[in-house]
């Protein structure tokens, strides 16, 4: 049989639907999705929650090294590991929770892929922009205020631990290393998404981030000291070293600097997520 | 509405979707069958704007489905594989996609009682059945109220009683005015739901027919005989509206006249006869002998005796 094409009109319908006027897809109303699913899947509140702990147990447990209150395994008088700013030492845990939350974001994205839930999201919202735009705000604002709260609660539980020794929000540059904290860790899940929806694969995603939070830093020390001075301060792990201190060397960036490379960073990235989620297959 | 206009998609070397051109009407169920691998989930993806197309374009009621302003009022979908995070609840899925356009809370406990699954709706769906699954996969479609209703494959893994459901409700959705596309590769399933068909094979259209039209064009019942005297026997038969075709392996099929008759002319003649069966070519067989060439994945070699109807599936 050849192709074959029938004439025939058939009945016309009998529609019984209506047109509904109030629903159409808008920015906030992904967003309001996104937030839906992101507090639905147990495993992101609970790792989200579990970065926050990170932050304020590893604050308050470096400060107690510091004072001597807690000695370290293998003896010695400690806390040298942890530099002499105070207000560094009760953000140690900034250190661990960046991977944590690079993580989260991470598996924002792939899990979606995963799942296959990616082809449900897209063909809701079809114009595929807003859905990757809405995981930015949503997972920036809840890590934003999750780890606002945490780097706060360490800040006052490390200062208390070192009594004397410590400083206050009042010190010169103590509330901006404290916010700093807090935006670097929302900055570094942003950088998750990112790679989420550039690799689209949880164990690449993951392997890119621990590498260029983790390995990047360990690599360059390879290296002369000369490409190192020139390398280093560009790291993304570096803008974490700027934002969360106090004082500034030339090793590092300074504060403001470090912000805009961090925020270059999260734009570039972003950028190239819209770019790829708009042009290739949903799956 | 669906139109398909010079449709291509092609992976690589391979060219899954190959210059497709069709309608889909409202109101009716229209079947879209294909052995596996033939394009049919490629091409319900670019319908839904989830992959791009090589060629062509796809619309949904007169625009690509990126410019409605509701897409899930416009077209609901399911498509291969369950497609829900495995921690999140069945509610939680739902509300999750209907606060993306505005849908209700009242309208996601509203389908979760259509399909069936209210009493497990706040149980993570990695722990559903796969009915279960397939049941939150047609929840998530009808969801928007959608005037295109489009499912792939949905009986896959169902049991009797699923596969009933999912007919009439397919039947009703069709019968309140909504576009049904749904594909298959069984012809038998869609002889009972379809109303119009739309066959593909190898990426590329081979029919499209109505249920009706097809099934009277591979009506062809015949008679199996065998005999020692073929020759005779052919020459008592033939004419006026039946013909004789003598198979490979010395056996007659006619058609046009009863194995009653045959009987009686042959005992007339004195012939005897050592197998007089009638043969009915299901729509199955029609649907293989149409799609025949398009196979892209041969299991064993289709032997083709006409009483043979248990390879009804091999090439599925």
């Amino acid at each position: 049989m050849s192709t074959t094409t029938l004439g025939t009109e058939s009945p016309a319908p009998r529609s019984i639907r209506i047109q509904d006027p109030h629903l159409a897809v808008t920015f906030p109303r992904v967003v309001r999705s996104e937030w839906i699913k992101l507090r639905s899947v147990r495993s992101t509140v609970i790792t989200l929650l579990a970065s926050a702990v990170v932050v304020v147990g590893f604050g308050a447990v470096a400060a107690a090294v510091q004072t001597g209150s807690i000695t370290p395994a293998g003896g010695g008088r400690g806390g040298q590991g942890f530099g002499s700013d105070p207000t560094g030492i009760s953000l140690a845990g900034v250190n661990l929770a960046q991977l944590i939350v690079a993580i989260v974001g991470v598996l924002l994205v792939t899990s979606e892929y995963s799942t296959g839930s990616i082809r449900g999201t897209l063909s809701a919202v079809p114009r595929r922009w807003p859905m990757v735009l809405a995981k930015v705000v949503v997972l920036g604002a809840v890590t934003f205020v999750v780890q606002l709260v945490a780097v706060f609660i360490a800040f006052f539980a490390g200062q208390s631990i070192l009594g004397s020794k410590g400083v206050t929000l009042g010190d010169n540059g103590v509330l901006a290393a404290v916010i700093g904290a807090a935006v670097f860790l929302t900055g570094t899940a942003l950088l998750g998404v990112a790679l989420g929806f550039l690799l689209r694969s949880t164990a690449s995603g993951i392997a890119v981030a621990v590498g260029a939070f983790f390995l990047l830093p360990g690599i360059l020390s390879l290296f002369s000291t000369s490409i190192q001075d020139d390398i280093r301060p560009y790291l993304p792990s570096s803008a974490g070293t700027s934002l969360t201190s106090v004082t500034h060397t030339a090793e590092y960036l300074n504060y403001w600097p470090a912000l805009a490379l961090l925020a270059g960073y999260v734009v570039v990235l972003t950028g190239g997520a819209l770019l790829r989620m708009m042009r290739s297959d949903a799956t | 509405m669906i139109e398909v206009v010079n449709l291509s998609k092609r992976y690589g070397d391979t060219l899954a979707v190959d210059a497709l051109e069709f309608t889909v009407r409202p109101g009716i169920v229209t079947g879209f069958l294909g052995p596996n691998g033939a394009g049919k989930s490629t091409t319900m993806r670019m319908i839904m704007g989830l992959d791009r197309p090589t060629t062509g374009h796809a619309l949904v009621n007169g625009k690509p489905l990126a410019e409605h302003r509701a897409p899930m009022h416009e077209v609901g979908a399911l498509l291969e594989a369950k497609g829900v995070h495995p921690g999140r609840t069945a509610r939680d899925h739902l509300l999750g996609l209907a606060a993306t356009t505005g849908i209700s809370t009242k309208r996601v406990d509203e389908v979760l009682e259509l399909v069936g699954i209210t009493e497990v709706a706040r149980k993570r769906a990695g722990a559903f059945s796969l009915g279960m699954g397939q049941r939150l996969g047609i929840a998530a479609a009808l969801l928007g109220d959608p005037a295109v209703v489009m499912l792939d494959e949905p009986v896959n893994g169902l049991d009797p009683e699923g596969v009933r459901w999912i007919r009439y409700l397919l039947q009703d959705l069709a019968s309140e005015g909504r576009t049904v596309f749904v594909s298959s590769h069984l012809m038998n399933e869609m002889a009972v739901t379809a109303e119009h068909l739309i066959i593909v094979g190898r990426g590329k259209l081979i029919a499209d027919t109505s249920l009706a039209d097809f099934t009277a064009a591979s009506a062809r019942n015949s008679v199996l005989v065998r005999t020692d005297r073929q020759a005779t026997l052919r020459s008592l038969l033939v004419g006026d509206g039946v013909s004789v075709t003598e198979d490979g392996d010395g056996s007659l099929e006619v058609t046009g006249v009863t194995p009653r008759e045959i009987g009686e002319r042959a005992a007339a003649a004195g012939i005897a006869l050592h197998e007089l069966t009638p043969i009915r070519a299901s729509l199955e067989d029609a649907f293989m002998e149409l799609t025949g060439d398009s196979v892209q994945y041969h299991g064993s070699p289709v032997h083709n005796h006409p009483a043979a109807h248990q390879h009804e599936e091999q090439a599925a």
